[in-house]
């Protein structure tokens, strides 16, 4: 007897043979654009965009989408090998990889075509959202000076808090903590309450680096970080070794979730939705996240409790997402037509709302609800590691993340890990580097 | 007439015992997959509040949604073309490898099964850069061919060990009469090896298909056009970068499982009753 | 004659062969060479190095530890795991009740998406309000309730338990598939010769069932070493190291670090690991069969 699934299969297999191998290429008559991107939420409003694109222009857009981000970026990196790359895409990563992207010739410069017409590509944007793909004179990747992609979106990163949970505590709750002190004051309410503190996504380690960054330059100012990175101070400088025990006051006084330093941000967010945390630590993308899981959350955005005066507060921010354009395409000239119309106040306007991201258009932001505006409104303190100029060696960076999560679970004092993390930037820096 | 009862209440409570522990086990089993599918039936905003297994409104509609916004009439196809291929590709060249290391004699043959054992012991996450340049020379790059041909290579090394050992068990007294009988080698491994190998083949059937089924990460690499994506890569659509819509996902994944699990279903025949057969036969 | 029958031979291999030397071999010898290179996976430019990548991965501390946290994962899987698929498949080789549909119950977890396992354990095993510690607290031993993922002490093994639950499906596949081409007469002979069911067990079952063992033993080490995605969405390696395996170190120099050549190195190294130590498994295992 022969097996009869095996004979089921083989006709399944044969009628697939023929539907499977047609040609699934189209033909291409007019110009065809294609964009890489791997922004799973924004996929249909692209594809609303790219036919009003096409109604207007008869240029054809076709967006593609590759997620999760760590496969597009994978993806993006092959295709830079095999010379695939498409008309235009969005590099992920640190700036350095941005900067090696420049070097091997695969991203056109846009700075002429933002400063046609008296720069009027370039003023449309917020100049933080622009300084992420711009490099400055002196750059530490040796990059001629000049702007890289277009930014589509802008974020911030800070703190939110429950109003109503703020006042089961008996707080006032139109009035989050100004001060580090303050924080440590609720957190030690919270604990008496037996409730849950700040959840953020800690797990995934560059959450725990931007708290800390913010706080760094809270503390010693933006020149003294930069120092740091450029290997001028020491991580075992004083301020440091204050930011890292901010890590255990906080942990100590009960303001932390329990369960924290292995939190992905996905369960940070269902937790805060769910009024199951007083604090959130979370990016301004947060706001349709919240909405999509209670609307009824009442809660409000600040920025994380200065430790200091010395300095004023910094929180990560600047462009989302950006564009870039493939300088060895055939196609290049319209595809920096079609980014200049997808940056245009309307279809930035489209895009906000479709997707409840913050528009990179200055001209568009004053269009967005209440919580959004106050994370808008935070770019004025924004900052991102990627306009410093100098990039920290991901092994700092993750020695310093990991430190930190081994500092909120009890196994090693700041002193230990500030010195752990001196030796490995030592060890960084005595390599040698292209 | 007492020791005949002695033996009965001893053989009731032994299987008290297993059932109790079986039970265990299959509770801890079936949990998620009813958590999974109570969950498909809830919305975004009850799916983490509403905890309770049975939701007392039924969203049945999520289903409908995720098959249309997924685009999954397409995708779900692709998914069956591709695992179909790959499997019977992987059951015909893997047996026929695994027939040659466990009975015929050549130069080299140890050294080119270690060579195959070796491979799975290196992690491919490194190769795929390499993997995507040498398919685009050969241009097999965004092609179902190329992306089949490269499934079927990482299910191989698996494969092939697991059907040599089983062959290696297997009473060589069927294949010595089908020899006198005057049948060929590709004739033995055909009409004898094969039938008596099917619990075997049914395991490599199963874990090649689910291995098949729920790939991406190769085919995002491999594909650039939509049209060609498998359905993994629609269910990463539910998963957004910032939003996740669960309800949706996991009626997705529900809908995703169930022809891996038909599949075990009509392998599990095979499973069980293959070799008393052939043992019959014999 | 004898020609024209090793050319025969060779042809049963030769489809195998041939998809496995382009598909892997080329890539791995890309890989191989990558590995004495410093790139950062897009510039054209890669910079020769030498041993430099292999010196540092091993002077790697936490490489080290990630490679003796994924062996004790292995070996929890090995025996835990193991046992308990052997003892259901045992029991659903038996005549007992029900036993199609646990067959078909104890393959859920191999088939569900790591997503749902992940979602699903992370809410059993969640400090504040998991089940698992409710439970604990039912019963009065709520001293024992804590975060189960984020205690540097239980992290590594409850990612294990989590681990071994989602594979010992497969290893209850093969053993049942194993102890089902055990001819039933062969019981039948150990019963008319007086032995009890411990004794058939012993002499009949262990015996024949000892290649299946060991294959799965084989593929139990080489899915165990390479785990990582239960991992990623569970800890994500944390808290601290505590829970970084192998894979995910590797993934780490490539994604995070874009350290292409240094993440080729530590695969390279893994792979003579893993080597390694299959062959002191199958060195072993010919001992005591001989």
């Amino acid at each position: 007897m022969r097996s009869f699934g095996f004979r089921i299969l083989a006709i399944i297999f044969c009628g697939f043979c023929i539907v499977g191998c047609a040609p699934a290429e189209k033909n291409k008559a007019a110009t065809t654009l294609t964009v890489w991107h791997w922004m799973t939420d924004r996929g249909p409003a692209f594809n609303e965009l790219a036919k009003k694109y096409e109604a207007k222009t008869g240029i054809k857009v076709n967006f593609e989408l590759y997620a999760p981000s760590d496969a597009y970026s994978q993806k993006v990196r092959a295709a830079a090998q095999g010379a695939n790359l498409p008309d235009i895409f969005g590099i992920l990563g640190e700036k350095r990889d941005f900067a090696s992207f420049i070097k091997a010739n695969y991203v056109l410069e846009l700075t002429p075509y933002m400063l046609e017409d008296k720069a009027k590509w370039k003023n449309s944007f917020f100049a933080k959202a622009l300084a992420v793909n711009e490099f400055n004179e002196g750059n530490s990747y040796g990059i001629k000076p000049g702007i890289y992609g277009a930014p589509i979106d802008i974020m911030t990163i800070q703190m939110v808090y429950n109003k109503s949970l703020f006042k089961q505590l008996g707080l006032n709750s139109n009035q989050p903590p100004q001060t580090f002190q303050d924080f440590l004051d609720i957190g030690k309410k919270i604990k008496a309450a037996n409730m849950q503190g700040l959840v953020s996504g800690w797990g995934e380690i560059w959450m725990i680096d931007c708290l800390a960054n913010n706080y760094a330059f809270n503390i010693m100012g933006k020149d003294k970080v930069i120092a740091t990175i450029k290997g001028q101070v020491p991580y075992t400088d004083p301020d440091w070794v204050r930011v890292l025990s901010l890590f255990k006051e906080m942990q100590d006084s009960g303001l932390l979730a329990s369960g924290i330093v292995t939190m992905v941000n996905k369960t940070a967010e269902q937790l805060f939705a769910n009024e199951k945390a007083v604090f959130a630590f979370n990016g301004s993308w947060c706001v349709n996240v919240y909405k999509g899981m209670n609307p009824n959350l009442e809660y409000g955005a600040f920025l994380p409790p200065r430790a200091s005066n010395k300095y004023p507060m910094a929180i990560w921010g600047g462009a989302g997402s950006s564009f870039m354009v493939n300088c060895r395409s055939k196609n290049k000239e319209e595809a920096v037509k079609f980014l200049r119309w997808l940056t245009e106040a309307p279809q930035q306007v489209y895009l906000a709302e479709a997707t409840n991201n913050l528009p990179a258009n200055k001209e568009s932001s004053n269009l967005v609800p209440d919580v959004t505006a106050s994370f808008a409104k935070a770019m004025d303190n924004a900052t991102h590691p990627n306009v410093w100029g100098v990039s920290e060696f991901s092994p700092v960076i993750e020695a310093f993340d990991k430190g930190i999560q081994s500092i909120i679970i009890g196994e090693k004092t700041p002193e230990q890990v500030a010195q752990e993390v001196q030796k490995v930037k030592e060890r960084e820096m005595a390599k040698k580097r292209v | 007439m007492r020791s005949s009862l002695y033996y009965k209440a001893k053989k009731i409570s032994e299987n008290i015992i297993i059932h109790l522990f079986m039970l265990t086990v299959s509770v801890t089993c079936l949990f998620p997959l009813l958590w999974m599918i109570s969950s498909s039936l809830k919305t975004q905003e009850t799916i983490f509040k509403d905890m309770s297994i049975i939701p007392k409104v039924l969203h049945f509609e999520n289903y409908c949604q995720a098959w249309m916004q997924g685009g999954f009439d397409r995708y779900f196809l692709n998914s069956l073309f591709y695992t179909v291929s790959v499997v019977i590709g992987i059951i015909i060249v893997s047996s026929m490898a695994a027939y040659a290391f466990s009975r015929l004699k050549f130069p080299g043959k140890n050294i080119i099964f270690f060579v195959f054992i070796a491979a799975m012991m290196i992690p491919i996450q490194g190769s795929f850069v390499a993997l995507y340049v040498l398919l685009n020379k050969l241009h097999l790059r965004n092609t179902p061919f190329g992306y089949i041909l490269c499934m079927i290579n990482v299910g191989l090394s698996t494969s092939i060990f697991l059907l040599k050992t089983f062959f290696d068990r297997m009473p060589k007294e069927l294949e010595d009469a089908a020899r006198i009988d005057g049948c060929s080698k590709f004739g033995i491994w055909w009409h004898v090896c094969l039938p008596l190998a099917k619990p075997v083949l049914a395991v490599v059937v199963v874990l090649n298909a689910l291995n098949v089924w729920n790939e991406f990460i190769l085919a995002l690499l491999i594909f650039d056009s939509r049209p060609l994506m498998p359905l993994q890569v629609a269910l990463i659509t539910f998963q957004g970068e910032f939003v996740t819509r669960y309800p949706l996902l996991m009626a997705g994944l529900t809908i995703s499982i169930i022809p891996i699990i038909l599949l075990y279903i009509l392998m599990q025949k095979y499973i069980v009753k293959g070799v008393t057969q052939g043992a019959v036969v014999g | 004659m004898k020609l024209k029958a090793t050319l025969e031979n060779y042809i049963f291999v030769l489809p195998a062969t041939i998809i496995f030397a382009v598909f892997y071999i080329i890539p791995f010898i890309s890989v191989f060479q990558l590995s004495f290179f410093d790139w950062d996976g897009i510039l054209p430019t890669k910079i020769f190095v030498g041993l430099n990548n292999f010196k540092e991965v091993i002077t790697d501390k936490v490489w080290w530890q990630a490679v003796w946290q994924s062996g004790y994962i292995t070996l929890i899987a090995l025996t835990f795991q193991n046992a308990i698929a052997f003892l259901l498949a045992w029991a659903c080789d038996r005549e007992i009740r029900m036993k199609n549909f646990y067959r078909l119950i104890f393959f859920i977890p191999p088939v569900l998406s790591e997503v749902v396992v992940g979602l699903v354990w992370q809410w059993i095993l969640n400090g504040n309000y998991g089940i698992l510690n409710y439970w604990l607290a039912q019963f009065g031993m709520a001293n024992l309730a804590h975060n189960w993922l984020s205690d540097p002490n239980t992290a590594l093994t409850t990612v294990a338990i989590v681990h071994c639950w989602k594979g010992f499906g497969w290893g209850f596949l093969l053993f049942l598939a194993g102890l089902q081409t055990i001819p039933r007469e062969l019981y039948e002979a150990a019963r008319v010769d007086g032995a009890n069911a411990w004794n058939s067990f012993k002499n009949v079952t262990i015996p024949l069932m000892m290649p299946v063992v060991v294959l799965v033993a084989i593929l139990t080490i080489l899915g165990t070493m390479q785990v990582f995605v239960l991992i990623y969405t569970m800890t994500g390696g944390g808290p601290g190291y505590h829970t970084e395996v192998p894979v995910l170190r590797i993934l780490a120099s490539m994604r995070g670090s874009s350290r292409f050549g240094y993440a080729c190195a530590q695969g390279i190294t893994f792979g003579v690991i893993l080597c390694m130590i299959s062959f002191v498994q199958y060195m072993v295992n010919r001992k005591s069969r001989a």
